[in-house]
């Protein structure tokens, strides 16, 4: 059993800029040797998502795919099919609310903003996983990124956090569904890591100063460790593990 | 003063895209040079890096204009 991925394909969702954590499970991913295809939403993040996957040299397939449209979902994956037959795992790295609602009281959430944090960053791991399903007809491993904000109440982060305990109940109930066919699904519950979407969550900038403070690790989590430990849940070395969340945190979580 | 606005202008050009001509100090971020919310964003995180400061929330809104940014950074130097 080893680390490496070599002949392995995995779709990354989830790309915004160089700082994405999502990015970060590429480069991990294209170092132990895996085939990458990259998906993004809306036009606006195609360009990023194109130069940075070309600065890999692999000219690595980069497709659209909106993830509130189940049609969209369809045809990305059935596009995938013709480009690569099979899959074996997909990194799932996608989550969205209105900036106005990460600030404050959560109790001032409206009903279209719970909603649409809900079915962008919970309901489309489930709606990705009957599409990538069908691509892994011998066995994968799906892996999603969490925020311990989804098991404790986290100053900010609001109905993102309530849509992250969506998102975990769908890690163990898809990961009972998917077990039959060999396919594994896990979470990474990062530590804050100062992305485009973090930025979103007011006072982003006192949050990391606390980790730096109380971690056991005394230090702020990187890319690059999420995509170690992603690599980890993708490969043959994690095959006894699914249904699971591992905090990839400076050990923030047990403080 | 002009070497933060030429590091500024700098990472203007790259991120939007405009032409170095069109980033004068009265130049703001939305309306001259054509840069959305998420743009600003990612303004502000470049600046942050480039000159390894921290711009609050609150800071970051008061930011309108390249002029803005620059005396920003100077009265942070």
């Amino acid at each position: 059993m080893t680390f490496s991925l070599k002949g392995k394909t995995y779709v990354v969702m989830g790309v915004a800029n160089k700082r994405s954590i999502a990015w970060g499970i590429a480069k991990s991913l294209h170092g132990a040797g895996a085939n990458l295809i990259f998906t993004y939403a809306g036009e606006r993040l195609e360009g990023s998502v194109r130069e940075l996957a070309g600065s890999l040299d692999q000219n690595y397939p980069v497709l659209p795919c909106d993830v509130t449209q189940d049609e969209d979902i369809a045809k990305c994956f059935k596009d995938i099919k013709e480009l690569v037959g099979t899959i074996q795992g997909v990194a799932h790295c996608i989550a969205f609310a209105n900036k106005e609602e990460l600030n404050g009281d959560y109790l001032n959430v409206t009903r279209d903003g719970f909603l649409l944090a809900h079915n962008i960053s919970s309901y489309s791991l489930t709606a990705v996983a009957k599409e990538a399903k069908k691509l892994m007809p011998d066995g994968g491993s799906i892996v999603t990124l969490t925020y311990i904000g989804g098991e404790r109440a986290i100053e900010n982060y609001n109905v993102m956090g309530v849509a992250k305990a969506s998102l975990d109940a769908s890690v163990r109930y898809l990961a009972k569904d998917l077990g039959r066919e060999n396919i594994r699904v896990n979470s990474i519950s990062a530590g804050p890591i100062r992305t485009l979407s973090a930025k979103g969550v007011s006072d982003f900038n006192l949050i990391l100063k606390e980790i730096e403070e109380k971690a056991p690790l005394r230090r702020n989590t990187t890319p690059e460790e999420v995509g170690d430990t992603a690599v980890f849940l993708f490969s043959e070395l994690s095959r006894g593990i699914t249904g699971e969340n591992i905090h990839v945190d400076s050990g923030f979580h047990i403080m | 003063m002009a070497e933060v606005l030429e590091r500024v202008t700098k990472i203007i050009v790259d991120r939007l895209g405009v032409d170095e001509a069109q980033v004068s100090l009265e130049a703001s971020f939305k309306d001259d040079l054509g840069a959305d919310s998420l743009d600003v964003v990612e303004l502000v995180m470049e600046l942050e890096d480039e000159f390894n400061m921290e711009i609050s929330d609150d800071d970051a809104e008061k930011i309108a204009t390249v002029g803005d940014a620059v005396n920003y950074i100077n009265g942070k130097m």
